[in-house]
């Protein structure tokens, strides 16, 4: 086991040098920078220059990126542009946000989907199982700013639409997750409202890793409903229910879980549109901002971020497999 | 996997169904509590974040907006115009040169700190500016201070400009006289910036201590101007809360104000940043108003009950020809071909909100330099026609760049603009190429460098004076236009350098009557920029500049 995590960790290595050399490069061929983007039509010649200058947009390309893997190295994610303040403590006030939106969805999409696959599965056929099947392909189908626009329409009256909290809620920060914070402090109307601001967006962040969810869990369950341990185990008088949670569930979750997992490497990247239209304070509202105004340091280091997150995800799949099982271990 | 079995489901499914059903009545409850609660906070949706707390390092609209709220400058706009008023100096003087200004400050003003306002108050913050060193002289973040006073005691870098600033001097606590080397364009109006409004001399002391520091390869500011609560002013609200993740900042009444206290408690400023989210907030009521309506919008929402009052116009667009970018441009015929082949009045017509006008020079009618007396040329396809003949332009062929996903102010939409540009220009035969480009920094960027030979952009003014346009534009070779005529250059810089403002105003008229002689490129419009506010809202009289005193709001 602890093998496999060194291994996987090494492999970051290689993996995060090649894709920031590439994405230095390409940052840089893009039209435009910073220095534009600051001064918008105020900008004169003069002006773009002693900022390229004071930014050190100036200096060679391969000058640029050694100072930034240099920074790299002392865990430095360098300055933003757009607001003057290192990257990393950008991400640490955003992040949470986004998490917390990521969480939401992924807990709809699996307490919805695992036993909607799996119903469908087992009333094959039946209303649930149709209804489910289109649902899904519907679920990913539909764009997410779409819905969240339809969402908000419909429900914004019930739900918090806008931010992550209502205005005037003065709640103290302490972890920086608006609904664990509120907890904590034992202001509970805090932790309602952010949660209330979870739903509408949480449900759009989650209707593709539901639709992904619900048709692998129903393709799995047949898949082992039809093998012969399970009719063995059932003609052997074992009761239902065992059966169906220890051999059915058991096995039919092992590729659910692998893409629950993959799942939630995209979410944490695919808030973007969902945080833009629900002005979410996260991450993605920020990168979306941060695009516009070519605000590479951010950029470079939310898109390394994501690297690892991945990376790192991807091992916690693999693990979460050895344990669900225990054969894969042996390999 | 234990949670699975059907007893769990069975719980799992009751405690949503409880909790959607508890959601829909807590929610209720919480939005009575709001409405109760609303007349002592009003909340408006800005398009921006701001970017600092300390309005001396920052350059944008969405800062300013909200530090305007708290600090204020020795001089002000009249509320709801364009006209320079006194403000923290009731009154204000120069020498026949336009070199010394002397300031008779108000008294008995406070700082949200408890400091006393004075005349030292006021040296204290123009030498602080004056000193600055090292990031701070990055025009980054000095980027007024520059335009308006020129360098710094010891400039670090040979670009800086030269300083214009000489001194300030302390004549009794209500009398400071700030002397410049130069007569400016940019004086007096560039005492009214919210760059230059005057900060408590305490903070002051807290500020110096914590620097902008350049690391690496960006600028960082200091904490002091990301934290509300070190900052202090003197204006009708203080600034108390920045909660970034949330996207909004919270001030609150100044009792100790001076002048007539804000009638809302509590102002919040929340970041929606897209026009389509600002105008659902207020439809839904989550904002009490919101700035950057879309023209397409204002008659929905005003059908809807919602008050949508529109700015006087303090802007200008204009379509811009860079010589260098096609060389038949260069020939004056070519240009006013171009000029007579488009329409527009029907662009003020189709296009803009009431109140939008047809552009006749480069700076508004509202601004002091303008002269009734200007080349004008009127729509005529066949007169552009003969015109492109005479040159041997006959079959032209033109890039033409536009900016998508954005609007400004004086820009409400620009695809639409330019469709109605592009057809006007192919009925007098020119072949035009289209090059749409993302607003920031893609087009801003092309433009600057030059490489649009047609192209669509302007300005709204910082503060009342021509040279804040034309200067913007015609003080001297700028790759933008990309031609060089000292007539026009001397003509619009003669008007920077007079410090007698009947004068200067004479001189920025004949600069304009100059410049639409030359015709580097054709005004188009001016636009009223509008504004939306709630039902029930009273709202602060709308400003030309877009500096909207929130203290004037109140509920129905």
């Amino acid at each position: 086991m602890l093998r496999l995590v060194v291994r996987r960790l090494l492999q970051l290595i290689p993996t995060l040098l090649g894709l920031s050399v590439l994405l230095f490069i390409w940052l840089n061929r893009l039209p435009g920078g910073p220095a534009s983007a600051i001064l918008g039509e105020r900008a004169t010649e003069a002006d773009v220059a002693r900022i390229n200058r004071a930014l050190g947009l100036d200096q060679p390309i391969y000058v640029q990126y050694g100072r930034f893997l240099k920074r790299l190295l002392d865990l430095d994610l360098g300055t933003s542009v757009q607001t003057g303040q290192p990257v990393w403590d950008e991400f640490v006030l955003r992040f949470p946000a986004t998490v917390e939106l990521s969480l939401a969805a992924m807990l709809i999409a699996t307490v919805v989907g695992i036993p909607l696959g799996y119903l469908a599965a087992r009333k094959r056929g039946g209303w649930i199982d149709v209804a489910s099947v289109s649902g899904s392909l519907v679920g990913i189908c539909i764009p997410v700013f779409f819905l969240a626009q339809l969402l908000k329409g419909a429900f914004g009256e019930i739900f918090g639409t806008f931010g992550r909290q209502s205005t005037g809620i003065d709640a103290t920060s302490v972890t920086g997750f608006a609904v664990l914070d509120g907890v904590l402090t034992g202001e509970f109307d805090a932790a309602w409202d952010a949660l209330m601001h979870l739903v509408l967006p949480g449900i759009a962040l989650a209707t593709i890793p539901l639709a992904v969810i619900v048709r692998m869990t129903r393709a799995s369950v047949l898949e082992v409903l039809g093998e012969d341990y399970i009719r063995t185990a059932e003609s052997k008088g074992l009761e239902r229910r065992v059966v169906r949670v220890r051999h059915v569930l058991r096995n039919a979750l092992l590729p659910v879980v692998t893409a629950i997992g993959l799942l939630t490497g995209s979410l944490l990247s695919g808030a973007v549109l969902t945080e833009s239209v629900f002005t979410f304070g996260g991450i993605g509202s920020f990168i979306r901002t941060a695009i516009d105004a070519r605000d590479y340091p951010v950029l470079v280091g939310f898109i390394m971020f994501i690297a690892m997150i991945y990376v790192v995800i991807n091992m916690l799949v693999d693990l979460a497999y050895s344990v669900i099982d225990p054969r894969v271990r042996v390999h | 996997m234990r949670i699975l079995n059907s007893r769990s489901t069975r719980a799992l499914t009751a405690a949503i169904t409880v909790g959607l059903i508890a959601t829909g009545c807590a929610s209720d409850r919480d939005k009575d509590e709001n409405k109760s609660g609303a007349k002592d906070t009003f909340v408006f949706g800005a398009p921006g974040d701001p970017a600092s707390l300390d309005p001396a390092l920052a350059s944008d609209g969405e800062t300013f907006r909200v530090t305007r709220q708290a600090f204020e400058a020795l001089l002000e706009h009249e509320s709801g115009g364009s006209k320079l008023i006194g403000g923290l100096a009731e009154k204000w003087s120069s020498n026949p040169e336009g070199t010394v200004w002397t300031f008779n400050l108000r008294k008995g003003v406070k700082f949200h700190d408890g400091e006393t306002f004075d005349a030292k108050a006021v040296c204290a913050n123009y030498d602080y500016w004056f000193n600055w060193k090292g990031t701070y002289q990055s025009s980054a973040v000095s980027y007024y201070w520059q335009t308006i006073m020129g360098g710094f005691k010891a400039n670090e870098d040979k670009e800086t400009p030269k300083a214009n600033y000489k001194s300030c001097t302390v004549k009794d606590d209500a009398t400071a006289v700030i002397e410049v080397f130069e007569p400016s364009a940019n004086l007096p109006g560039g005492f009214s910036l919210q760059a230059l409004a005057i900060h408590s001399p305490k903070a002051l002391q807290e500020y110096a201590k914590q620097q902008v520091t350049e690391a690496g390869d960006a600028i960082t500011y200091p904490k002091y101007s990301q934290e509300a609560g070190t900052v202090a002013g003197t204006g009708p609200y203080k600034i108390t809360k920045w909660n970034k993740g949330n996207k909004e900042v919270a001030l609150e009444r100044f009792d100790d104000y001076w002048g007539e206290k804000a009638k809302v408690k509590n102002l919040v400023f929340r970041t929606i940043d897209t026009e389509e989210g600002r105008r659902q907030a207020l439809q839904a009521g989550d904002i009490d108003g919101y700035d950057l309506v879309a023209p397409a919008d204002i008659k929905t929402l005003e059908g809807a009950g919602f008050q949508v009052p529109t700015r006087d116009v303090f802007n200008l667009l204009y379509l811009g020809m860079t010589q260098e970018a096609n060389p038949a441009l260069k020939k004056p015929e070519v240009r006013q071909a171009i000029a007579h082949a488009v329409d527009r009045e029907n662009i003020v017509k189709t296009q803009l909100p009431e109140g939008g006008k047809v552009a006749t020079q480069f700076m508004p009618d509202t601004v002091a330099g303008y002269s009734e007396n200007v080349k004008k040329y009127a729509f005529d396809t066949a007169k552009a026609k003969s015109l492109l003949a005479g040159a041997g332009a006959s079959g032209l062929s033109v890039d033409f760049c536009y900016p998508t996903e954005v609007t400004r102010p004086y820009m409400p939409a620009p695809q639409d603009i330019f469709e109605l540009v592009k057809a006007d220009l192919e009925k007098a035969g020119i072949k035009v190429n289209p090059k749409p480009k993302k607003w920031n920094p893609d087009y801003v960027d092309a433009v600057e460098k030059g490489g649009c030979a047609l192209h669509m952009l302007g300005w709204t003014g910082d503060f009342n004076d021509g040279y804040n346009f034309i200067g913007t534009w015609f003080a001297g070779y700028d790759k933008q236009w990309g031609f060089k005529n000292d007539k026009v250059f001397n003509a619009v810089k003669a008007g920077s350098l007079q410090g007698d403002p009947t004068k200067r105003t004479d001189l920025y008229k004949a600069a304009n009557e100059a410049i639409m002689e030359y015709l580097p490129g054709l005004p188009l419009t001016s636009s009223p920029p509008a504004i939306a506010f709630g039902k029930n809202v009273v709202p602060p009289k709308v400003s030309p500049l877009t500096q909207e005193n929130f203290a004037e709001v109140s509920f129905k």
